[in-house]
């Protein structure tokens, strides 16, 4: 297992270097520079700001530098639109929050995800099976930033149960999560009925229950293992998703996180801060599909690490 | 009977952990104080910023967000009336005008201080003007400073003896400031952030002070001379500001403190407002306004703001290098219909560019919309009824509002002369660059005014001025806007902008649509703060007080 985890870890290199240098060279390619305002300013000026941030030098010299500084100092520069700050120190404030926000989207998704689909899946073709699996498949259609202001049209503003944005409280989590991971958590029921679905119409369930095991067990221990394997494969794109995916919950809720950053990058032109992001969500994501293949083949142990 | 009895505990366990979710937040959720409500209790100012200030550097930031919250952290020489915005003494107690006007003397007040608490000295305002001045900082307002003698000079790298520009400390509370010509509006421009002072021994203890990126303005360094100071700085969260205890004029301010949130999502901003998360707010979207109208018209402000909408043309191209296709353009728009059906925040149509009232000026100049006329005009440069005419297209920066706008335009064109426009819209840097090197024909244009005078307008479409952007170039309109520079005579000076807007009326570079107006929510119980032309409220007047219930 270790060497498998080595192998992947060194895999990642390239590819980090390949999502490094398209970025940077895609964002060379963009049309606009990263300080054109509204009112323009002298070309003396201009080329002052520029000449701070090393634009004028050479594009190829330009990328030497950057990967320098990355590589040696672990340093992605200057923010090209917060002028006072660099892309480590808002990054250091902003992921973190993004990251908390994830594990409760992710939480909310899996929890109560897992239980409709079990539901579903054991009640099949009745009520319970029907009302959550249309409530997964309008929770599939329906995108967050309907979601996200219908539920604080009802619970902040009707109910007054919750702020309608801002992040300082502990209330303040709980309406973010669940627009983020209403998607999630529709996703995941389907997939755990199916999956289950699949499960308890084999043998060695039937052998079970004849043999007297509680419902419980049955579900617990016979099925659930082999029932979540596709959600287990789920949960690699779930995550990046909910990462990356996290832009409209975070404007819609005012949080101050970093999948803001990221967007609000490519549309700044903020050439440092969208390296930095890009590079930072590509870490996560390796990271993220690595653990999810190691659960994988510990849920299934058809599958080895040797693949 | 155990399998049903298990499947209905697994079915309610959602609706237990969901009640227990619930339960939990109850206690304290019920009769929650609101932030608006603890803050008229504490004198805690909440409000709307916008977008996330790209600095709180004064010699940096261009921004009008980051000019609200910088104006609380620092003082200039003057500073404004919270009522009209005129100049008004702020760390200058006094001033004398030499007879040409051309020579100011400042009397800085022996009780100005730093909040680390230095006094305030003419020295420093030395130090900063020459800090914005630094070609090396690169400062995109140091332009302000260009009616001083020698500055421009000085900020281009001509000359690199600053004791050749026009700043003068004469001792420690006299500076004395020698301007190229007489300036009516030299001390409105004083209450910009441009002239407001730095502490430069904080600012070189965080880096180099003529360079970027210098730490100075996190809270902690910040050191301002201003009624508040920095306490909070969260990205993307908020900015605090507390009460100055060092403030020359601290007996005068009432509120303790300002929070301003960066929400840069306008429906967002307007969902906190209605949860008594804000005093005020940056915006309202164009979709509540009615709603505002209809239910809440106490609390729906609707303010004039210094600000003209208009279309850039690109002279440079056929067939928009005739300028009677570019009037014949402009008079087939139906602006009262745009301003009403399509703005609905009280905007005024623009018949001409400067608004109407700039410190006394009113054009005289009033574009006619007239159809017939247009009709004429097209058929002379060869296109009757748009026969001939390519398809112009009209560049605008990715925005529903924007769209609309060229929506009901396009129409208008269309049905009116028959001409026909294809709408192209492009991200912001991109439309900038698209405009900045000309690759357009006709494109979406904005100003607003630097500081209340026609010369914020006028200038800039002086031949190759970095704003103009249309390629148009005309020596007669050239040598009024120098000519009004050197006018001492205030009407006189004003006389010659008249000549000077009728030339850009009738050669037409810009097609005005309307001006602007600033729409936003306001609560009632917030005092002091009036509806100014660039919207600044100095924040010293600003106070909190509830109607007795």
């Amino acid at each position: 297992m270790l060497r498998f985890i080595f192998k992947r870890v060194l895999e990642a290199i390239p590819v980090l270097l390949i999502v490094a240098t398209l970025t940077f060279l895609l964002l060379k390619i963009m049309p606009g520079g990263p300080f054109d305002t509204e009112k323009v300013t002298t070309p003396e000026i201009k080329k002052q700001i520029e000449s701070y941030y090393g634009l004028d030098k050479p594009v190829w010299k330009q990328y030497v530098d950057y990967m320098d500084r990355l590589i040696f100092h672990g340093d992605l520069g200057p923010s090209y639109k917060y002028f006072g700050w660099s892309v480590n120190e808002l990054l250091a404030g902003s992921l973190p929050i993004s990251l908390e926000l994830g594990c409760y989207g992710l939480a909310f998704a899996l929890v109560f995800g897992l239980i409709a689909g079990i539901i579903a899946s054991l009640r099949k073709n009745t009520a319970g099976d029907y009302v959550p699996m249309s409530i997964a498949t309008l929770g599939i259609c329906i995108p967050s930033f309907v979601t996200g202001p219908l539920l604080i049209l009802l619970f902040a503003l009707k109910l007054r149960w919750f702020n309608t944005s801002g992040w300082y409280f502990p209330r303040d989590r709980v309406l973010p999560a669940i627009t983020l991971g209403l998607y999630y958590m529709a996703y995941i029921s389907r997939l755990t009925r199916g999956g289950m679905l699949e499960i308890l119409n084999q043998d060695f369930i039937r052998t079970a229950r004849a043999k007297g095991a509680s419902e419980w067990r049955v579900i617990w221990k016979h099925s659930l293992r082999g029932g979540l394997l596709s959600v287990v494969s789920f949960l690699g794109p779930a995550i990046s998703g909910i990462i990356t995916g996290s832009l409209v919950v975070e404007t819609i809720f005012q949080i101050p996180g970093a999948a803001r950053f990221f967007v609000m990058a490519a549309f700044n032109l903020d050439g440092p801060m969208l390296m930095g992001t890009t590079l930072v969500f590509a870490v996560l994501i390796i990271v993220m599909n690595l653990l999810v293949d190691i659960a994988q083949v510990w849920l299934n142990p058809r599958l080895r690490f040797e693949e | 009977m155990r399998f049903e009895f298990s499947t209905l505990w697994l079915r309610r366990l959602p609706f237990c952990l969901g009640a227990l979710a619930m339960l939990s937040f109850f206690p304290g959720c019920t009769k929650r104080q609101t932030l608006v409500e603890a803050g008229d209790h504490d004198q805690i100012l909440h409000i709307g910023n916008g977008t996330e200030p790209q600095e709180l550097d004064p010699d940096i930031v261009t921004g009008v967000q980051e000019y609200h919250i910088i104006m609380s952290l620092l003082e200039g020489l003057v500073t404004e009336d919270p009522v009209d915005l005129h100049p008004v003494p702020g760390v200058a107690e006094r001033w004398d005008i030499s007879p040409d006007r051309k020579v100011y003397t400042f009397h800085l007040r022996a009780n100005a201080k730093w909040s680390n608490g230095d006094p305030v000295t003419a020295q420093d305002f030395w130090e900063s003007y020459k800090r914005i001045l630094t070609p090396s900082l690169g400062s995109e307002y140091s332009y302000m400073h260009f009616v001083v003698k020698n500055a421009e000079a000085y900020n281009t790298g001509k000359i690199t003896d600053f004791s050749q520009v026009g700043y003068k400390v004469i001792d420690d509370h006299t500076l004395q400031i020698t301007l190229n010509n007489s300036t009516p509006y030299f001390l409105s421009l004083l209450t910009h952030q441009s002239w407001y002072p730095v502490n430069i021994r904080t600012v070189a203890k965080y880096g180099d002070p003529y360079l970027r990126g210098n730490k100075w303005t996190r809270p902690g360094h910040y050191v301002g001379n201003g009624a508040f100071v920095l306490a909070k700085w969260r990205v993307n969260d908020v900015i605090e500001v507390r009460k100055s205890p060092t403030n020359w004029d601290r007996d005068r301010v009432r509120l303790n403190a300002i929070r301003f949130y960066p929400i840069d999502n306008e429906d967002t901003e307007e969902r906190a407002f209605r949860a008594g998360q804000l005093h005020i707010t940056e915006t309202l979207p164009l979709s509540k306004i009615d709603y505002y109208k209809a239910n809440y018209p106490g609390l729906l402000k609707i303010g004039p703001y210094l600000g003209t909408y208009f279309y850039r043309v690109n002279v440079t191209k056929p067939p928009l290098n005739d300028k009677r296709v570019r009037k014949a353009l402009a008079m087939a728009i139906d602006r009262g219909s745009i301003v009403t059906n399509v703005m609905k925040g009280g905007q005024l149509p623009a018949y001409n560019l400067v608004p109407p009232g700039t410190a006394g000026y009113t054009s005289r100049t009033h574009l006619e919309e007239n159809i017939a006329e247009a009709k004429r005009l097209l058929a002379e440069a060869g296109y009757p009824g748009g026969k001939g005419l390519p398809t112009i297209e009209l560049l605008y920066n990715t925005s529903e509002a924007h769209r609309t706008i060229a929506e009901a335009i396009q129409q208008m064109w269309r049905t009116r002369l028959g001409v026909n426009a294809q709408l192209v819209n492009q991200e912001w840097k991109v439309y900038l660059d698209s405009q900045r090197t000309l690759n357009y024909q006709v494109c979406r244009g904005s100003w607003i005014g630097d500081y209340v005078d026609p010369n914020s307008f006028l200038d800039m479409w002086l031949t190759g001025g970095g704003n103009n952007e249309t390629g148009w170039s005309n020596p007669e309109y050239d040598r009024l806007i120098a000519q009004a520079a050197a006018t001492a005579d205030p009407a006189g000076r004003l006389e010659v902008f008249q000549k000077a807007e009728a030339i850009l009326m009738d050669e037409m570079p810009e097609i005005p649509i309307y001006f602007y107006t600033r729409v936003y929510l306001k609560r009632p119980e917030v005092k002091g703060w009036y509806p100014t032309l660039l919207d600044n409220h100095p924040y010293k007047y600003v106070y909190l007080e509830s109607e007795k219930k």
